[in-house]
């Protein structure tokens, strides 16, 4: 496996094809804990992790795996994994375990991790499938910290908060108040907020594929963003 | 090996097999976190407790001193209510109450009220709400600090009269926009403390759950 074909997957999984921007799958997730930065990450972190464990799984196994059966193989796999995913968390972050609750389960749910699986890890051999796996998971996460750091911004005027659930207590130095004395802004804090901030973001990336097409000497003329979407 | 002629055989093979791994996996894993995970919850619980009632004013085992009580005259609700005993050298010192409010804006509040012996208000802390954010929710420590304005409280500070939101002529808060939140745990702290005042004696005498079980589990041998 050569560099730049796994530079190639990186790029494909955490821009080209991001599963939130572009492919818009496991938005379940995504509209619902990135009221802050850290839950964003916490949940994109777990994301990535089952992406990666499961991705290698299925390549190990994709030569046992018939066609027949291959779908409900994938289900126990991830399956599995989530729940390992879960209990590990619920053991040693505990509070982060509680603010996040039902949505680490729902991992199994995000069609993003069946659908790498499936597209990419049964035809490919290991270490590519693991690079593939990072590089959605990557995507995913960073498309999560994004949103729940904006959101957070807007809605609450800090930036980190909670930190210390994931890193313990030095992480409550990473708090920022970066507007003191917010107010505090409901609409970013509730659903419809999410929907704004994910509509924001899949524009200002949309606008910038544009204005790299408008430029003639971009070395990328192929690309139109939104034709990946399946 | 024939299986290539039962291709169903070999495929379900191998589907119980992946299971079996899946199976054997999780539970590894779940002997592995057992113990920590159970340890981590009840250390939740004694944090909650510890903020109403210090550790050092009590020093038996708080989270094996308990019992369940139900009476929906007092608190309004079918579901049990776990009641945690601190004492100090065998004497009373306060009661922990896992109480619930059922007349929110939006469903139950749950709450946790700690009680001296003396009948006074230790403390109260909201566990779990569906307030409306930025409007009922202030209830809660991490917005505001009205929760704190029932610390000291009793029946007699202030009297049954006071014990009411302000626009209901009592002597606590509302919020601005919201009053059925701070209206319904005004209540729930009250009949709380009502049902001390009539059952202070039994909620001390009672012997704990831990030990009533232990002694059924005695006499069926």
């Amino acid at each position: 496996m050569s560099t730049s074909n796994l530079k190639q997957i990186l790029a494909d999984g955490a821009w080209r094809q991001n599963t939130g921007l572009v492919v818009l799958l496991g938005l379940c997730p995504l509209l619902a804990v990135t009221n802050t930065l850290v839950n964003g990450l916490a949940l994109g972190l777990a994301t990535m992790l089952t992406l990666m464990v499961s991705n290698l799984s299925v390549s190990v196994m994709r030569g046992l795996l018939k066609p027949e059966i291959r779908i409900p193989a994938f289900v126990l796999i991830i399956a599995s994994v989530v729940t390992v995913i879960e209990l590990l968390m619920h053991a040693y972050f505990y509070d982060l375990f509680r603010v996040l609750g039902i949505f680490i389960p729902l991992i199994v749910t995000n069609c993003a991790i069946i659908g790498r699986a499936e597209a990419f890890a049964s035809r490919n051999s290991p270490l590519p499938s693991l690079m593939d796996g990072f590089a959605t998971g990557l995507g995913f996460c960073i498309t999560l910290v994004l949103l729940g750091a904006l959101r957070e911004l807007t809605g609450r005027g800090t930036l980190f908060s909670g930190a210390d659930m994931l890193l313990g207590d030095w992480g409550r130095h990473l708090s920022l108040t970066v507007i003191p004395e917010h107010p505090g802004f409901l609409l970013a804090m509730l659903p419809p907020g999410a929907f704004l901030g994910l509509a924001l973001l899949i524009a200002a990336r949309n606008a910038w594929e544009a204005r790299k097409l408008d430029t003639p000497t971009s070395p990328i003329t192929t690309l139109i963003p939104g034709t990946h979407e399946t | 090996m024939s299986n290539d002629s039962h291709p169903i055989i070999r495929s379900s093979l191998l589907l119980g097999l992946i299971a079996l791994l899946g199976t054997a996996l999780l539970a590894g894993v779940n002997e592995l976190t057992h113990e920590r995970i159970i340890e981590q919850e009840k250390l939740r619980i004694l944090q909650q407790l510890n903020e109403i009632v210090p550790g050092t004013s009590f020093n038996n085992d708080l989270l094996e001193d308990t019992i369940e009580i139900n009476d929906e005259t007092y608190f309004r609700h079918p579901a049990p209510v776990k009641v945690y005993r601190a004492r100090m050298d065998n004497q009373p010192v306060a009661v922990l109450m896992t109480i619930i409010a059922p007349d929110g804006y939006n469903g139950d509040i749950r709450l946790l009220t700690g009680i001296s012996a003396s009948g006074e208000v230790l403390g109260v802390r909201v566990v779990s709400h569906r307030e409306t954010p930025g409007l009922g929710d202030p209830i809660e420590i991490e917005k505001s600090n009205w929760i704190l304005g029932f610390n000291n409280r009793s029946l007699q500070n202030p009297e049954t009269d006071g014990w009411a939101v302000k626009r209901d002529g009592g002597q606590f808060d509302q919020f601005t926009g919201a009053t059925v939140s701070p209206r319904a745990v005004v209540k729930a702290v009250h009949n709380t403390l009502l049902y001390f005042e009539a059952n202070k004696q039994s909620l001390f005498d009672t012997p704990a759950l831990s030990e009533s079980a232990k002694t059924a589990g005695e006499n069926e041998h």
